[in-house]
């Protein structure tokens, strides 16, 4: 029995109810028991990572049950990557609420944090689709609980909107599974592929409606075109360090998107084939639009960076939308760089917030370390906007590169290129406001009404715990631009396993040895 | 009998779309609790409406039975809906004491930066 695979959901699962009911009180304990999770976790990872790496689906069936009828989790290198890329993620996030103290600003934060570790590894692990539902339900309730993590009007407003949102999205979810439950009998994401290629075109209607819900169901978790307005006030107003985690989320709904469109309606079935791609391609085209003017539009940071994630899951999905595997592997290099640079930023805005008193982009007199948050703020700008030379620039050279069709070129390389120029553009404008222009600044006149308490209250100067998250996310996109060649090969093969449908279905289905 | 559950399924849904686009915190929750009803009905269903069967296969009968799966769906789908009611509960009702009004949209001065200031005291 190999039980490394259901280890990222157990591990959490069981950890999550110790530090909310055993360290409740004792905030260094629960602090220590959630670091020490989240360094396991990683360390789990990568175990996955290499028994994922030589090509192999591993299948561990829940119960021994065989898999159509049983509960099976998978583990190919998709799922491996995504796991390692939310246990990085979650540690680097998790050291930054820790030493800028947000975890202590609300109650419940490292318990709900594994929570939501637990949903995302589930989503991610898990072989059939209503175990996704059910783990998009356990991601979503503990990110409820950090959205809404150190209170405020706003944010449990912004907060309320996100869980309705949510909700209309699960019921949506439900629908399809019935619908698909129905006209297939089954549920299993496998069983589902062998099965649909079976039913004639003409008979695949309501196969083809529940096609469509689902992708709607992720399009409203991937923040696509028409359902992606809960996403700028979402993020915009949640904690840094949670909306840096949050980063992760919208990658759930892309790799749902990746996983069912591709495994189970993709190429080769009748019915459902060109149907994602017809859908896709045109709302992530808007999409990047959407950013890109929401970014140039943002009066506040953090809705700044929230808009510069919408435009960069356009990007994600354009390159989604084709279903081949040259694209596809290319989306999976940017999903990775997206994540990061996404995370990164919003830990740099969490200092810079701090150190300003204020998210507005307006001059303020120069504060201590403004150099070094500059760089910073720089560094986490150009790898969000696509400029060399971090990974962002080969990540959307990867994505320009595959989509080649003559069909989807105009349309994707103009809302790319015109999409990163708003992008750069607006970073620039709010960074020479944020940084250049408050060196020039003067002390204004002493306002009462606005002279804010915790300006004085918190220490100015951001130790190096605090600045180790970021710099740590930013080196993660150094590395993936320096060792691109052999983390593209990974990718490559990675798209090939993901398209090998029949090879999936077999490895699944009949595994035996395995479990 | 299917026409009962259809109908019964569609009015729950279009009266649970209704209330949701109400914009008001207690008839948001009527309507996504409508909503999941609706849902948990269509779950039910998509096995097959069948009467007087067991979803299990029984030594005694006659060897017909119904579908146990979505039975099984369903379950966990009314306790997921249920515990995602109180949590949204839970949160309209903190949203209204903190704001003093149960509107769920925001209103335009919320975007003003002397609010965002005070929403980031403790940033």
């Amino acid at each position: 029995m190999m039980h490394w695979i259901i280890l990222p959901v157990f591990l959490p699962a069981i950890l999550a109810p110790l530090i909310g009911f055993v360290m409740r009180h004792d905030m260094v304990l629960a602090r220590a028991a959630s670091l020490t999770g989240t360094v396991v976790l990683l360390g789990i990872a990568l175990k996955l990572m290499v028994m994922a790496a030589d090509g192999t689906t591993h299948v561990y069936r829940l119960g021994d049950w065989p898999a159509p009828f049983g509960i099976v989790l998978v583990l190919d290198r998709l799922s491996a990557l995504m796991v390692l890329m939310t246990a990085l993620l979650a540690l680097i996030v998790v050291v930054h609420a820790t030493s800028t103290g947000w975890d202590a600003r609300g109650r419940h934060f490292h318990a709900l944090f594994q929570f939501q570790l637990m949903g995302i590894c589930g989503a991610f692990l898990t072989g059939d689709i209503f175990n996704l539902f059910v783990f998009f339900e356990v991601l979503l309730i503990a990110s409820y609980g950090l959205m809404i993590h150190a209170g405020g009007r706003e944010r449990i407003r912004a907060g309320l909107q996100y869980v309705v949102m949510n909700l209309a999205g699960s019921t949506l979810f439900l629908f399809a599974l019935g619908t698909l439950y129905a006209s297939t009998g089954t549920l299993n994401i496998a069983d589902l592929a062998a099965r649909i290629p079976e039913i004639p075109v003409e008979e695949a209607a309501l196969v083809r409606v529940a096609a469509i819900l689902l992708m709607i169901v992720f399009a409203v978790k991937a923040a696509l075109f028409p359902v992606q307005f809960w996403l700028p006030a979402t993020y915009a107003n949640a904690p840094a360090p949670v909306a840096a985690l949050f980063a992760i989320m919208t990658k759930v709904g892309a790799y749902a998107i990746l996983r069912i469109h591709t495994t189970a309606f993709g190429p080769g079935s009748p019915g459902t084939e060109d149907l994602a791609g017809t859908w896709l391609f045109p709302a992530a085209i808007v999409t990047i639009a959407v950013g890109a003017l929401g970014v140039l539009a943002a009066r506040r940071l953090m809705s700044l960076i929230a808009f510069s994630v919408v435009g960069s899951m356009g990007t994600l999905l354009v390159a989604v939308a084709a279903f081949s595997p040259d694209a596809t592997s290319a989306a999976l290099y940017y999903m990775v760089h997206s994540t990061f640079a996404a995370a990164c930023l919003f830990l740099i805005a969490d200092l810079v917030v701090t150190q300003r008193g204020a998210d507005t982009l307006k001059p303020v007199p120069a504060t201590v370390q403004n150099g070094l948050f500059a760089a910073l703020f720089f560094a986490g700008a150009i790898a969000m906007a696509g400029m060399p030379p971090l990974s962002g620039f080969l990540g959307k050279l990867l994505v320009l590169d595959a989509l080649r069709d003559p069909g989807t070129l105009v349309w994707a390389w103009s809302a790319i290129l015109i999409g990163s120029l708003l992008t750069i553009v607006g970073f620039a404008r709010a960074g020479s406001a944020l940084f250049w222009k408050s060196t020039a600044t003067l002390p204004p006149a002493p306002d009462p009404e606005k002279i804010t308490v915790h300006a004085v209250a918190e220490p100015l100067r951001a130790s190096s715990l605090q600045l180790a998250p970021a710099m740590a996310a930013i080196a993660t996109l150094a590395l993936l631009a320096a060792f691109a060649g052999p983390v593209a090969a990974y990718l490559e093969s990675t798209s090939a396993q993901l398209f090998d449908r029949q090879g999936y279905v077999t490895s699944v289905i009949t595994a035996e040895e395995e479990g | 009998m299917e026409m009962i559950v259809a109908s019964t399924i569609g009015i729950l849904t279009a009266g649970g779309v209704y209330l949701m686009l109400r914009l008001r915190t207690f008839p948001v929750i009527l309507g996504l609790t409508l909503l999941s009803y609706a849902v948990n009905v269509f779950l039910f269903a998509s096995g097959r409406l069948a009467i007087d069967l067991s979803p299990i296969l029984s030594p005694y009968g006659e060897g017909s039975y119904t579908d146990p799966l979505p039975q099984a769906l369903v379950l966990t789908a009314i306790v997921i809906s249920f515990g995602m009611t109180a949590v949204l509960v839970m949160i309209g009702l903190g949203a209204f004491l903190e704001a003093e009004s149960d509107r769920i949209d925001m209103d335009a001065e919320d975007d003003a930066p002397a609010s965002s200031d005070e929403k980031d005291g403790s940033a």
